[in-house]
């Protein structure tokens, strides 16, 4: 989230695209009835169904999934072509003004560079034209054709309501009422905000869908504004702090990333990290990096961490493959070339897509480990459990471990929500047999793996003898230490740069901020941007004063926000040049004639002066960017594509299946169904009742929503004969599943080029463990296809077929 | 003695930290199945209700979720079929139940999936304790709720046929009726009821009439600014209004959702019931001793009977007849 | 009223970092829940509240634990009921039908109670001691990573990667167990690092 859960009480409008708020995130979602209540704001719902945030909607429309790209860029359009932009924001704060080398360009649904063989693009001309000092040329009067602005209109002129109507199966009346409301937010007094899930990630060009939401929220002046954003809701209690730690695989704490074999040295690695602004001035906040990265170096290593060895640079693995993301661990394994597995709270047997594969995989392993407080199906994947996991004992070699391990009412520690807010939380439960910590299991598994090195050597041992892990009681690390680790300490004296007379954090301390973090070996942080979370001043992360002077839904002594306690990212956006709020009514922060000042920490140097430094503080650009650079690997605009399972070809070009540049492993390209046999579209979601695959352990939620259902609508219950809770089969290139069938008004067949397109519901809860029903969930079904920029699966949008079934027991 | 707990104002509290005595006392009951001769009380408590805003509502089932949990009730797992209630209808261990109604809006051409959260209304003329022939087995308090006490209830099932709403359900193991008791051992502490504070988007408000009233009229012009020019509140009077009352964005047409009675009224067969004869013999005896005797002989059949039914038909002809009189015999 | 999440009055402070209270004699003691008579006895009598935050989605709604016996005071604690923390900013003392059934969830009879092992090909689990779990898990990433990590690639550029090893982990534990996860998964050299972010 740019935002937070309570900024949203300061919206007009909300939309709620590519997600399902009210469903998956109902306490979240109050703040959007408090909107519409007190400040009689509107709600619109745009998604394949009529879900349960579209049950309290003013205005809802169908979408067929995987179109979104064409209904963004179709409203894009429309905002350009109705004047509904707010053209000081535009003109000011993003790059709408910049000038793109002359042989950037798109035809045919590709963008110039396309290598069909690789499948990648050659992005070298997607960039901007630079004077001779290495800034950019711009055209503040928007005239040159080759300027940001233009190449955006001549990039969205395709997408006319005509074009949604066929692509998107979207009234176009509906459609045309929806542009309408959200070009009124272009008024600086009114403003949108954006609610999105994985509906939008899990497509094969899922970042490109957030970008175009993005760019219509810059276009409007709507980011950076109490009541606007691009909020992602996210999905677990703490995949914020996941990510935000970086246990991704290409991923180092605080967004840095990991090297890649390439850059073979620390010196090699830094230099493509310089960041030297390319606007004169501009803040280009990633110049510090060497600060972050020393200092979580030092975190790592601690004093073995030196200057003479890079500070431990090369006993950071190095990437041959830009991620070993999921997918292609499970191809690996499949494939035999994975040995171990550790599943921590994790359940890829459902998590995943194709099942089928997931189960090969796992069988392929000489060792799964799982630590997870529940009994997961992943841990018992070589359990028969008849049509529910279909397997053969006898036949699996994989050893398995099942570690018992705490919940979160049994331990300590901080979660991060979406909002980006640190909140510690305490134990108030006895662990159940002999569950344990999962800190007191990973350290009992590296201390014995070090002692082995230890006393055996090895293989490169360095990396694992020299990691710092000075806990007091080493084979259980408290959670305070751990957080005080992240948040970093001053291994000397730090003095003033400006003022070597004066100290600034005693050599020992906990360090106040990350603006006092240094290259030279003097401070470690495993995670810079948690700096300030735990200081000399105690556990900022357990505030609890829940007072809001604002009235503006901060709550800034309420725990602790990364980075530096701000709540909204961009904060410096919401005020004018001048940095006089664009609706004085909203006001968060502004500009004081010597500082500035309000109700959130600025995102910006408190006493830079405006007109000069620009918002966004993070791009060497000082601006966002409605052009992306060659920063995406499917383009610097979002373009239309097909998923890569559809029943509709690429309008721009026939003969492009799915995101051109989106990696796909040959045997799941053989695995891909095509509409002839499987004529229906699938859509997978969360129902409200569950939480992913841990509620169906609560008897409580499997009484609420027992069993695993489909939801068709009554034209294809009819078409095909199936009855409402009646039992059918659906099944996909990749897998077949038995369901009940629950026949709904809320979901309608969508007219695409003319044709009816029918959509198939597949809710994900259902597994073979736990205390509901038994039964599937979609991923027996999904491709094996991910993003092509952070490869997350395709689960939103593939085909299937559907027919009734016998009862139960005539399927094996 | 500790302090005495405040009346509850809303359902937005945690549980007090210092102790508190209870603020819902039996002298607080003005009314009492089976009796006539309630002593009037020393105070009045503010009237209180429960708001649900159905415009508000998600169908989310934390109501649901939350009632069970405070309750420790253990519903039944069933299976789907085909269709978002679960359970299927409100049950011994089921006091509220989400119910969904996909409507085709005939004015608008708009499809609207109306979901309206079902359960005891705590009338003001409750239906149920007025057909109740077991001495204090149903109870209603000053400040409106209509509570039932399990030990006393003889499981006849009469609540069921004089409620006009068809919320009590009868438990075939505990052989007693069941229902919302509007958690009046949270209220009794200055609490609101549990399904009111989880709500998360605030469909459910508690507080005093008064206020729930004015919160209602607020929600009903913001409605009407959404095009629902029929909006309004239900606090139906045929039962004398009601301490749950909803919001509709369809007040003309409650029985759209799930069939919300329109004009909800006590059965003339409960009225025709409610006398002087239903408690001939048991009025000498003390309610307590009166509601052990009754769960001993009725505890064998925990449904209405055949023969009971056919007491009812019998009443519904205006007949004077004593249901009880039969049974003491 | 709870009728105005912006405009109530919303200012019941609490000590930073007070985790748990004790509700000693809180609501009905047993003699007087028998002079009441008619309403059922406050469950939280005699309970410790401990402040937690929902462990399901990214929302973090702020959550009231109550149990018998305090766990802060070195007593075993059995929870028993679970409710949303009306002094939080977000949820206000709400909760979804997860978040209501949280107890549920921590009592859930499918919980992994002790270290089981299954060995290939079996179709049953066997208890195993958590010293025996750890010996052969130590030993099996010593051996499998002495065999196939990579030093230097082709080219002859230090890597010190090792890609038979992938480790998955947990959205829902704290940043703590991230942090610590996250130094011990580094250092072993592991790329197959992932976490619930796709997924």
């Amino acid at each position: 989230m740019t935002n937070a859960w309570t900024d949203i009480k300061n919206t007009d409008l909300v939309i709620v695209m590519g997600g399902n708020a009210a469903e998956a995130h109902p306490c979240g979602f109050k703040w959007v009835t408090e909107a519409k209540h007190h400040r009689g704001a509107r709600l619109i719902v745009v998604d394949p169904r009529f879900n349960r945030t579209a049950s309290v909607a003013d205005v809802y429309a169908p979408i067929r999934p995987g179109s979104d790209i064409a209904f963004l860029m179709g409203a894009i359009r429309y905002c350009i072509e109705n004047d509904k932009v707010q053209w000081d924001y535009v003109k000011n704060y993003t790059n709408a003004t910049y000038l793109v080398n002359p042989e950037f360009g798109w035809a045919d649904g590709l963008f110039n560079g396309y290598d069909e063989e690789k499948r990648d693009y050659d992005r070298t001309a997607w960039e901007y034209q630079l004077n001779e000092d290495g800034t950019v040329k711009t055209d503040p009067t928007l005239t040159d054709p080759r300027c940001v602005w233009n190449l955006l209109k001549e990039h969205v002129a395709a997408y006319t309501p005509e074009f949604v109507e066929n692509i998107c199966g979207t009234p176009r009346d509906r459609y045309l009422k929806i542009c309408e409301m959200i070009g009124a937010t272009s008024a600086r007094d009114k403003v949108m905000t954006s609610l999105y899930a994985l509906g939008w990630t899990q497509h094969s060009k899922g970042a490109q869908n957030i970008r175009g939401m993005a760019m219509l929220q810059l276009i409007l002046g709507n980011v950076g504004l109490p009541g606007g954003g691009v909020n992602a809701l996210r999905g677990h209690s703490n995949i914020q702090g996941l990510t935000d730690i970086g246990l991704l695989s290409n991923s180092l704490p605080g967004y840095m990333n990991l090297a890649t074999e390439k850059e073979t040295d620390y010196a090699t690695y830094m230099s493509t990290r310089g960041n030297k602004p390319l606007v004169p001035g501009q803040t280009s906040y990633w110049q510090n990096t060497p600060k972050f990265m020393v200092s979580f170096l030092k975190a790592m290593w601690g004093s073995a961490a030196t200057k003479e060895n890079d500070w431990g640079f090369d006993w950071l693995p190095k990437l041959d493959v830009p991620y070993y993301d999921i997918l292609r661990m499970f191809d690996m394994m499949s494939r035999g070339e994975v040995n171990l597995y550790f599943c921590q709270g994790f359940n890829p047997l459902l998590s995943f897509p194709n099942r089928a594969k997931v189960t090969e995989g796992l069988s392929k392993l000489k060792l799964l480990v799982t630590i997870d407080p529940l009994q997961t199906e992943t841990a018992h994947f070589w359990e028969n459990h008849g049509i529910y996991n279909e397997v053969d004992s006898a036949k699996i070699m994989t050893e398995v471990l099942q570690l018992p391990a705490t919940c979160f009412a049994e331990d300590e520690g901080a979660t991060v929500n979406s909002g980006r807010w640190l909140q510690w939380h305490w134990p108030g439960a006895t662990p159940p047999g002999d569950a344990k910590h999962d800190t007191w299991i990973l350290a009992n598994i590296f201390l014995r793996v070090r002692e082995l090195y230890r006393k055996e050597g090895g293989v490169c041992p360095d990396p694992i003898l020299n990691l710092a892990w000075d806990y007091k009681d080493p084979y259980e690390p408290e959670p305070a230490e751990l957080a005080q680790e992240m948040n970093g300490r001053a291994l000397q004296t730090l003095y003033d740069p400006t003022d070597p007379t004066k100290v600034l954090v005693e050599a020992g301390k906990l360090l106040p901020n990350f603006g006092v973090m240094r290259d030279d070996g003097s401070t470690m942080a495993g995670c810079w941007i948690y700096a300030g979370s735990w200081t000399e001043d105690g556990n900022m992360m357990a505030r609890r004063d829940n007072s809001d002077p604002g009235e503006i839904g901060t709550y800034l002594n309420w725990t602790f926000a990364w980075p530096a306690n701000r709540r909204i990212l961009y904060n410096r956006a919401s005020c004018d040049l001048e940095g006089k709020p664009w609706d004085p009514a909203r006001k968060l922060i502004e500009w004081n004639g010597e500082r500035w000042a309000g109700f959130d920490v600025p995102d910006i140097a408190v006493t830079a002066k405006p007109e000069t430094v620009m918002p966004f503080i993070m791009t060497p650009e000082g601006t966002a960017r409605l052009f992306a650079r060659k920063l995406m690997r499917d383009g610097p605009f979002p373009i239309h594509m097909e998923p890569f399972e559809s029943p509709v070809e690429n309008p721009f070009n026939a003969k492009l299946r799915g995101n051109p540049v989106a990696r796909i492993f040959p045997h799941d390209l053989e695995q891909l169904g095509t509409s002839g046999d499987f004529p229906f579209v699938a859509t997978s979601y969360r129902l409200t009742e569950h939480f992913h695959f841990w509620t169906k352990h609560s008897r409580v939620n499997a009484v609420l929503q027992p069993e695993f259902f489909v939801e068709i609508s009554e034209e294809l219950a009819a078409e095909r004969g199936i009855t409402k809770g009646g039992r059918v089969r659906v099944w996909s290139a990749r897998g077949e599943v038995w369901a009940k069938a629950v026949v709904t008004k809320r979901i309608r067949p969508l007219i695409c080029n003319g044709k009816p397109v029918h959509v198939v519901g597949i809710p994900l809860h259902w597994g073979f463990m736990g205390a509901a029903r038994k039964g599937f969930g979609p991923n027996s079904l999904t491709p094996f296809v991910g993003d092509a920029n952070i490869d997350t699966p395709e689960f939103k949008a593939f085909l299937v077929n559907i027919e009734p079934a016998a009862e139960e027991g005539a399927s094996a | 003695m500790s302090e005495r707990a405040p009346e509850p104002v809303t359902a937005a509290a945690n549980p007090p930290l210092q102790p508190l005595a209870s603020n819902l006392l039996p002298s607080d009951v003005i009314r009492v199945s089976a009796t006539s001769d309630v002593p009037a009380p020393e105070r009045e408590l503010t009237p209180v209700a429960k708001l649900i805003d159905v415009s508000k509502c998600i169908g989310c089932k934390a109501c649901q979720s939350a009632c069970i949990e405070w309750n420790d009730t253990h519903p039944d797992l069933e299976e789907n079929v085909g269709v978002y209630e679960n359970p299927h209808d409100l049950t011994p261990d089921m006091f509220t139940l989400m119910r969904f109604t996909e409507y085709e809006n005939p004015v608008t051409n708009e499809f609207e999936w109306l979901i309206r959260k079902d359960g005891c209304m705590h009338c003001a003329d409750p239906g149920c304790l007025k057909a109740c022939p077991a001495p204090g087995a149903i109870v209603q308090y000053s400040n409106g709720i209509v509570d039932f006490i399990s030990d006393n209830c003889i499981g006849c099932g009469y609540c069921v046929a004089g409620c006009p709403f068809n919320i009590p359900r009868i438990s075939k193991t505990a052989h007693v009726s069941k229902k919302c008791t509007l958690c009046s051992d949270r209220v009794a502490v200055g609490q609101g009821p549990a399904c009111a504070k989880a709500c998360p988007t605030k469909a459910i408000s508690f507080g005093t009439k008064e206020d729930m009233v004015t919160l209602a009229n607020e929600r009903v012009e913001d409605l009407k600014s959404r095009g629902y020019d029929h909006a309004g509140l239900y606090d139906p009077q045929g039962v004398g209004g009601t301490h749950v009352m909803y919001v509709l964005h369809h007040a003309d047409q409650p029985s759209l959702y799930s069939g919300l009675p329109d004009d909800p009224r006590i059965s003339p067969v409960v009225r025709g019931w409610k006398g002087p004869a239903k408690t001939v013999g048991l009025a000498v005896a003390g309610l307590a001793a009166a509601g052990a005797v009754l769960h001993g002989i009725f505890a064998r059949p925990n449904e209405v009977t055949a023969h009971e039914e056919g007491e009812a038909e019998e009443l519904v002809t205006h007949r004077n007849h004593a249901p009880q009189g039969d049974r003491e015999a | 009223m709870n009728i105005d999440l912006s405009r109530r009055s919303f200012l019941r402070l609490a000590g930073a970092g007070a985790a748990a209270t004790t509700l000693g004699a809180m609501g009905f003691g047993a003699a007087e829940a028998a002079t009441a008579a008619h309403v059922r006895a406050f469950k939280l009598t005699s309970t410790t509240e401990t402040r937690n935050v929902c462990t399901y989605c990214s929302v973090a709604c702020g959550i009231l634990m109550y149990s018998r016996g305090d766990l802060a005071a070195g007593e075993k604690a059995e929870l028993i009921h679970i409710e949303g923390d009306a002094d939080h900013p977000t949820n206000r003392g709400t909760l979804c039908p997860k978040g209501a059934a949280l107890k549920d969830f921590v009592k859930s009879e499918t919980r992994a109670t002790k270290p089981r092992h299954r060995a290939p090909g079996a179709d049953t689990w066997q208890d195993i001691s958590w010293e025996d779990a750890f010996d052969k898990i130590a030993r099996a990433i010593k051996d499998d990573r002495d065999k196939n990590f990579i030093e230097k690639n082709a080219a002859g550029v230090t890597v010190n990667r090792w890609t038979t090893m992938g480790f998955l982990a947990a959205s829902g534990g704290t940043n703590e167990t991230g942090w610590l996860t996250y130094k011990t998964v580094r250092s072993l050299g592991v790329l197959g690092f992932d976490n619930q972010a796709r997924v």
